[in-house]
């Protein structure tokens, strides 16, 4: 059982010491990492996937459970901690997904009754409901993400997830955060996307490969958060509706001076 | 000297696989010689000098590329000797799945392209089944359970491998395919044999006979229904 996971800081690329040396990250606990491009965002992510031992460029060490993880687990691949979901991440496999899921339960030795639930918690995550019988590869974007965040919640099972920039996926962001880290694991995401960011316990900002402080989420940020929530399920919607070919009537922005005319000559 | 043979799939990466880990094997100090196999054409050889890395190619034509490379083992060690190396690499291009170019003294990989699908474990034979180290490439562009699905297909051919899931764009995972290597103890043999035998293929068309169908061909044969024979002298 993986309680908590500690980054001890290394160097950034200028060989400075970082000035974050430690991150203490517990199970149910979800952390961002933000930064821009070239601040050593996915770097760090390699290195928890890694389980670095200061064998890395960047001289990190990760901890679990306070203590260095031992050879076999850095080693045996049935005994890998970490599960990954990116926005690269295609589904290849050309078959059912009711066949698929059983496939990927029986592999982990899980329960293949899991497969209902799996598909029953993807489509509270996604507008256009996935079925049984489709098959994996027609999938849309949002489909294919929502049911790989449902997987790897039941199925995977890893106790760390890293997660990498889902932004774009077309699914409830931040439902999707809460079931991946409502089944205990502790969850890293990579991200630009407000929602995500501030849907975290505290985000690592990172700069020239170096952790360079941890900003914990505020009360207002919170606040912030349902407000941004609202407007991305919103959003949402009215996607849906596009794609369904429905004409969009909410007027969301209602204080936009040109939709409040709008609304008075209705 | 050590010597490390890596087999794969046309277009897995091995080549990508093998440059990044050999910068790391020449930051810890080695000095390795690479010995690039391959059917038609290559330029490989090119990325492994530009690296300082002495290089052997070899184009195998007409005969077999696994064939080609078993048959010339001892010009690559000879070759990686008058070089003062001690680590020879040999890339090889296996192509029909069923030869395994690896020796008992040498330290066998694998390298595999994930997306092709969760059966590909189980084609490939020998060349995945009797590999010390599996390297896993392109995992990134398929989902998790399905990373899952080809570690465990892997594992059901070659339950004592060990994976090394790799990224031969960004060169992840190769700094711990070196450090395997480091820590590998098969070192060069005056004598050494293959771990698995290439498959017995004595028929016409090994020696040019281009016709097909039953009546042209004698030799070692296979029906499609499974029935083996010799037909000839």
């Amino acid at each position: 059982m993986i309680d908590n996971l500690t980054i001890i800081g290394g160097y950034d690329k200028t060989g400075r010491s970082e000035p974050v040396n430690k991150i203490e990250i517990n199970k149910g606990e979800i952390t961002g990492i933000v930064g821009l491009t070239g601040s050593g965002k996915s770097c760090l992510i390699e290195d928890i996937e890694q389980m670095a031992r200061q064998d890395t460029p960047s001289g990190r060490k990760i901890l679990l459970n306070r203590t260095e993880p031992d050879e076999e687990i850095r080693t045996n691949p049935k005994k890998k901690l970490v599960a990954q979901l990116s926005q690269n991440m295609n589904f290849l496999a050309n078959m059912s997904v009711e066949d698929f899921l059983r496939l990927h339960a029986k592999c982990r030795g899980k329960n293949i009754n899991l497969v209902d639930e799996v598909i029953r918690k993807a489509n509270t995550l996604t507008g256009e409901p996935i079925k049984k019988d489709n098959n994996l590869t027609i999938l849309s974007g949002g489909q294919s993400r929502a049911l790989m965040v449902a997987d790897v919640a039941f199925i995977s099972n890893s106790p760390i997830v890293l997660v990498d920039e889902i932004e774009n996926a077309g699914i409830k962001k931040h439902e999707a955060l809460k079931l991946l880290s409502g089944n205990g694991k502790i969850i890293l995401v990579v991200t630009h996307d407000p929602v995500l960011a501030l849907a975290t316990t505290k985000r690592i900002v990172m700069k020239d490969g170096g952790m360079q402080k941890i900003i914990e989420t505020t009360e207002l940020e919170k606040i912030i958060l349902n407000q941004l929530s609202d407007i991305d399920a919103k959003l949402m919607d009215i996607r849906e509706k596009v794609r369904f070919g429905e004409e969009i009537s909410e007027r969301i922005f209602i204080n936009a001076p040109q939709v409040q005319s709008l609304a008075y000559t209705n | 000297m050590k010597m490390v043979i890596v087999a794969g799939t046309p277009g897995a990466g091995k080549t990508s696989v093998l440059i990044y880990a050999l910068k790391h094997l020449i930051k810890k100090g080695f000095n390795p010689t690479a010995a690039k196999i391959d059917c038609l054409y290559t330029d490989d050889n090119l990325k492994f000098e530009k690296l300082g890395i002495p290089t052997l190619v070899g184009l195998s034509k007409d005969m077999c590329p696994d064939h080609f490379s078993i048959f010339n083992t001892g010009e690559m060690i000879d070759f990686a000797k008058t070089q003062s190396s001690d680590l020879l690499v040999i890339e090889t291009a296996g192509l029909c799945h069923r030869c395994a170019p690896y020796t008992r003294n040498s330290l066998g990989i694998c390298v595999i392209d994930a997306t092709t699908g969760p059966n590909t474990p189980r084609k490939v034979g020998p060349f995945l089944s009797t590999a010390n180290i599996v390297a896993v490439t392109k995992g990134d562009v398929i989902s998790q359970a399905e990373r899952e699905i080809f570690r465990e297909r892997v594992l059901e051919m070659n339950p004592r491998c060990k994976i090394v899931e790799i990224n031969g764009l960004s060169g992840k995972g190769c700094v711990e395919l070196a450090e395997f290597i480091i820590k590998s103890d098969y070192s060069v043999l005056q004598e050494d044999e293959l771990r698995h035998n290439a498959p017995f293929a004595i028929c016409t068309l090994c020696v040019g006979e281009t016709r097909v169908t039953k009546e042209y061909h004698r030799g070692l044969l296979r029906q499609i229904d499974g029935f083996q024979y010799y037909d000839g002298e």
